[in-house]
């Protein structure tokens, strides 16, 4: 109903936020160990991510990849999939928008640019769709096909940089894309680019789509209870397949990102697995668009502030990947304990 | 007698809902106590608190004379209170034995020892006359027997209070009675049940006192010798009920509903429906009796096309609808309550307004153009729907997961009955559901069939189906033995062909017989 999206229970926001003060105090523990004040580190993380317009820019354009991929696993989430795969499907989107964009010069960048940015969603669409279909003909768990799908990404866009679309040097990566194809900056000298545009755009269709639409309605209902979806007419395995799609579509962009607005070709195993992220950044953000952006910009953040950590002060910088862990660890925890909850409350 | 339980001024508020307001109730020692009422009266709120899965507002619990604080279930263990739950909460792959001793195993060094495990349950299921296979898996077992093991591993955490909620409403006639002698073995024991259930009948036959509740207050408790079935059923709803359903003489038209030949496997492979051959006609209600378990479910589930028939053929309206799609076998005509409403007929975290245009959602007016949903319609289609059909609490968009069981199966009543279907099959349309709403349903029922709807009710109670059909079927191993018009059927007939016998045999040898 119109309401039942607007109206978020206190606690849904609150437990996220708990979690992250939460592993800001474990974090604290770490950082004592090492002779370092906690809060003089945690200071020096804000500074840089947040104290600045070029920090916060930086901040952003590290959460730009990751609203999309935490997007996409939030929406086949909706529809009771767990599609592992966007980092598969985020190779697969990447490679098919450098391909729009190297090959087809000479096109105005009103048209190359869309181009090659529905190229990487088709891409990474058409990578998802697969296990979504074997999933609904033949009932063959999405996980394990989305897995064995990004491990043939990985050796399909390996062989196709290092063979035919190599570009002239001995390094594995193709040529560049031309310029009519790639992001405009927003701020240089920082990389962010528009790319957080289409993300917020990415983010206020999930919404709609959603919540909004029959096929929200089908998708909500496919994810809830297969069972009485299927009574209500509802087309299962067509669902899945399109929300996989649709999931894999919006992997597709977090690569076509990486791609025409940060490295301008398509270089070997690219991703700080980017795909994997998308899974802590969407069960922190509650599978929500909303809480997936919020989500997305403190990962950001982490990783911007890492950086100076390790430069200022004596933290190492791995602490951000601790603080990554226990975040996602307390996320899981809190999950836990309410659907423990409400099995007791159903009694 | 003991007062072994005393309950005294419970209160409980949710959100909008007044579920318990000072409620007093006792138990004696070896008295199994019949809490009745309306769907959502608040009886499973009463007991989740005596049972500590729910913390009341106010009020006070006395077991044996001391007054306690039951904050968890553990609690409650400790105080010698065991709950069975309608809904069990088994291990599926584990064994009995396993299941029953679980959270308190006779250990051996760190390991179950599950021989000692075996031997203590053949023990208690010895003692308390409840028979089972301490080494079967759970798996394998029935709804009855499933019920038992729950039951075995209350008394084994030495339940000497066990409340029943709602136990008779997933069990087949025969079960009940099963039930009922285990209930009477365990009274003589000692041990106090307080037995949650919706058929005045059952109340009548084995509790000593009633207490009823309306609207989360207590109405009364009574001895049950002091009491009948009109006085009951208007102490639960507050006024005259018709116990009786009131229904002209039908005049039924041409065919709706035709089925041919009709072969269904299960996945496993085994034949469920077996040459089934039946006709509904415009205006009329046929009823299928039958135990459960015989291909019924099946056999209705192929009709609403969720399952694919092996061989034969549906009609419906004389358009061939064998093999379509449920969606569109919807839009042919066809209403359809599922008898699993959890499973089926409900996305329990939906709201109330989403539920009601399930299988809707397609059309105008709930899809507007480029399959954006009209908000308004689904809201003023929910208002309406609450109100005609009294869904309480009437908050349209609360998930249908807080409403309580007969008002869940009110929700998909409403939503199936009111598309006026040219077909409608009704399976165990009233299970779980308050006399009131019982009422209710069987006169809407009666209604839809005087409005030209061709009925198809499928019912384990044989006295709905004795009191709504027009002709009845009776359906025993995947087929159709016989079809009655409804004066040539009784109970004791009906009986007898569900368990397997032969209609010739009934006329020949007086009906006392069961054949094969
Ligand atoms: N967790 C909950 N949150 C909000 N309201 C609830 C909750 N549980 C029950 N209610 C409401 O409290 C009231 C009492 O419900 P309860 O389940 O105790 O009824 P009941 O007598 O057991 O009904 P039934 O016969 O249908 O099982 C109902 O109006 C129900 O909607
Ligand atoms: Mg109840």
């Amino acid at each position: 109903m119109l309401d039942k999206a607007k109206r978020i229970p206190v606690a849904v926001v609150l437990a996220p936020v708990l979690a992250v003060l939460l592993a800001l105090i474990v974090g604290s523990a770490f950082i004592l160990t090492v002779g370092e004040s906690p809060f003089s580190a945690y200071k020096v993380l804000l500074q840089e991510s947040f104290g600045s317009m070029r920090g916060f820019a930086t901040t952003l354009q590290r959460a730009t990849p990751l609203m999309f991929t935490g997007l996409a696993v939030a929406f086949a989430f909706r529809a009771g999939l767990f599609n592992i795969g966007a980092e598969g499907q985020l190779y697969i989107g990447a490679f098919a928008a450098a391909w729009v964009g190297f090959t087809f010069t000479g096109l105005p960048k009103i048209i190359h640019l869309p181009l090659a940015v529905m190229a990487g969603m088709i891409g990474g669409a058409i990578w998802a769709a697969v296990p979504g279909l074997l999933k609904a003909k033949f009932g063959i768990h999405e996980v394990i096909n989305s897995i064995m799908m990004n491990y043939i990404a990985y050796f399909l866009t390996d062989w196709l940089v290092t063979g035919p679309f190599q570009g002239s040097t001995m390094i594995p990566e193709t040529k560049r894309v031309a310029a009519s194809a790639t992001l405009s900056r927003l701020m240089p000298p920082t990389r962010l680019t528009t790319a957080l545009y289409i993300a917020f755009a990415a983010a206020a269709v999930m919404y709609f789509l959603m919540w909004r639409t029959k096929l929200g309605y089908e998708i909500r209902a496919v994810g809830l209870n297969p069972t009485a979806a299927e009574y209500g007419g509802i087309n299962v395995a067509k669902i899945t397949v399109a929300a996989m799609a649709i999931s894999g579509a919006l992997a597709g962009l977090a690569g076509t990102e990486q791609i025409l607005g940060l490295n301008n070709r398509f270089i070997q195993r690219f991703s700080p697995d980017l795909g994997f992220m998308g899974v802590a950044v969407a069960l922190l953000g509650k599978n929500h668009p909303v809480g997936i952006i919020l989500a997305a910009v403190l990962f950001g953040a982490l990783q911007t502030g890492a950086a100076a950590m390790d430069r200022l002060t004596s933290v190492p910088r791995e602490l951000i990947t601790i603080l990554q862990g226990v975040i996602i660890f307390f996320v899981a925890a809190e999950y836990l304990f309410t659907r423990f909850m409400k099995s007791k409350g159903e009694a | 007698m003991a007062i072994v339980l005393e309950m005294k001024g419970i209160t409980k508020q949710f959100p909008g809902v007044l579920a318990n307001d000072r409620i007093s109730f006792d138990v004696e020692e070896g008295e199994i106590h019949a809490l009745v009422g309306e769907n959502g009266s608040g009886k499973s709120t009463l007991m989740s608190i005596l049972y500590g899965l729910y913390r009341a507002d106010a009020g006070e619990i006395h077991v044996r004379g001391q007054r306690v604080q039951i904050n968890e279930p553990r609690d409650a263990i400790n105080l010698k209170i065991g709950m069975v739950f309608q809904h069990f909460m088994l291990v599926e792959p584990l064994t009995v034995a396993e299941n029953i001793v679980l959270g308190s195993e006779i250990k051996r060094g760190p390991f179950l020892d599950y021989d000692r495990a075996v031997a203590e349950v053949e023990r208690l299921s010895e003692s308390y006359g409840l028979k089972i296979d301490p080494r079967a898996k759970i798996q394998d077992l029935s709804v009855g027997l499933q019920q038992r093991v729950e039951i075995l591993k209350a008394l084994y955490r030495g339940a000497e209070i066990l409340i029943l909620d709602e136990p008779t409403a997933v069990l087949t006639p025969q079960e009940v009675d099963d039930l009922m002698e285990v209930m009477h073995n365990l009274r003589a024991k000692g041990t106090s049940i307080i037995f949650i259930t919706h058929k005045i009948r059952e109340v009548l036959a084995i509790s000593d006192r009633v207490t009823v509740l309306r609207r989360g207050k207590k109405v009364g408790t009574k001895a049950t010798a002091d009491t009948n079935p009109q006085d009951l059923a208007e102490m639960m709803v507050g006024r005259e009920v018709l116990l009786q359903v009131e229904k002209d003489e039908a005049k039924p038209g041409e065919d709706v509903l035709e089925v041919r030949d009709l072969v269904v496997k299960d996945s496993r492979g085994a034949y469920k429906v077996n040459g089934v051959s039946l006709t509904v006609r415009r205006g009329e209600i046929l009823g299928i009796a039958g135990v459960e378990g015989n291909g019924q479910t099946e056999l209705v589930e192929c009709l609403a096309g969720l399952i694919h028939p092996e061989s034969g053929q549906v009609f419906l309206g004389g358009k061939d609808i064998t093999d379509w799609p449920p969606l569109r076998i919807k839009q042919a005509g066809l209403g359809y309550v599922p008898e699993d409403r959890h499973r089926r007929g409900l996305v329990l975290d939906y709201s109330i307004a989403d539920n009601l245009i399930l299988g809707l959602h397609t059309e105008a007016p709930f899809r507007k153009r480029f399959g954006v949903q009209d908000f308004k319609a689904i809201r003023d289609n929910a208002g309406k729907l609450v109100e005609a059909f009294d869904i309480r609490p009437p908050y349209p968009h609360q998930p249908a997961r807080k409403l309580s069981g007969g008002n869940q199966q009110k929700v998909v009543v409403a939503r199936e009955f009111d598309r006026n279907p040219e077909l409608l099959i009704c399976a165990q349309p009233t299970r779980g559901v308050d006399i009131g709403a019982i009422e209710f349903i069987h006169q809407q029922v009666v209604a839809q069939r005087d409005r030209g709807a061709a009925v198809l009710l499928v019912s384990a109670e044989l006295d709905e189906i004795l009191s709504l059909s027009d002709r009845i079927a009776v359906m025993y191993n995947g087929k159709i033995v016989a079809v009655l018009p409804r004066e040539e059927a009784d109970e004791h007939k009906l009986g007898f062909l569900m368990l397997g016998g032969r209609l010739e045999d009934y006329k020949a040898g007086g009906g006392n017989n069961v054949a094969g």
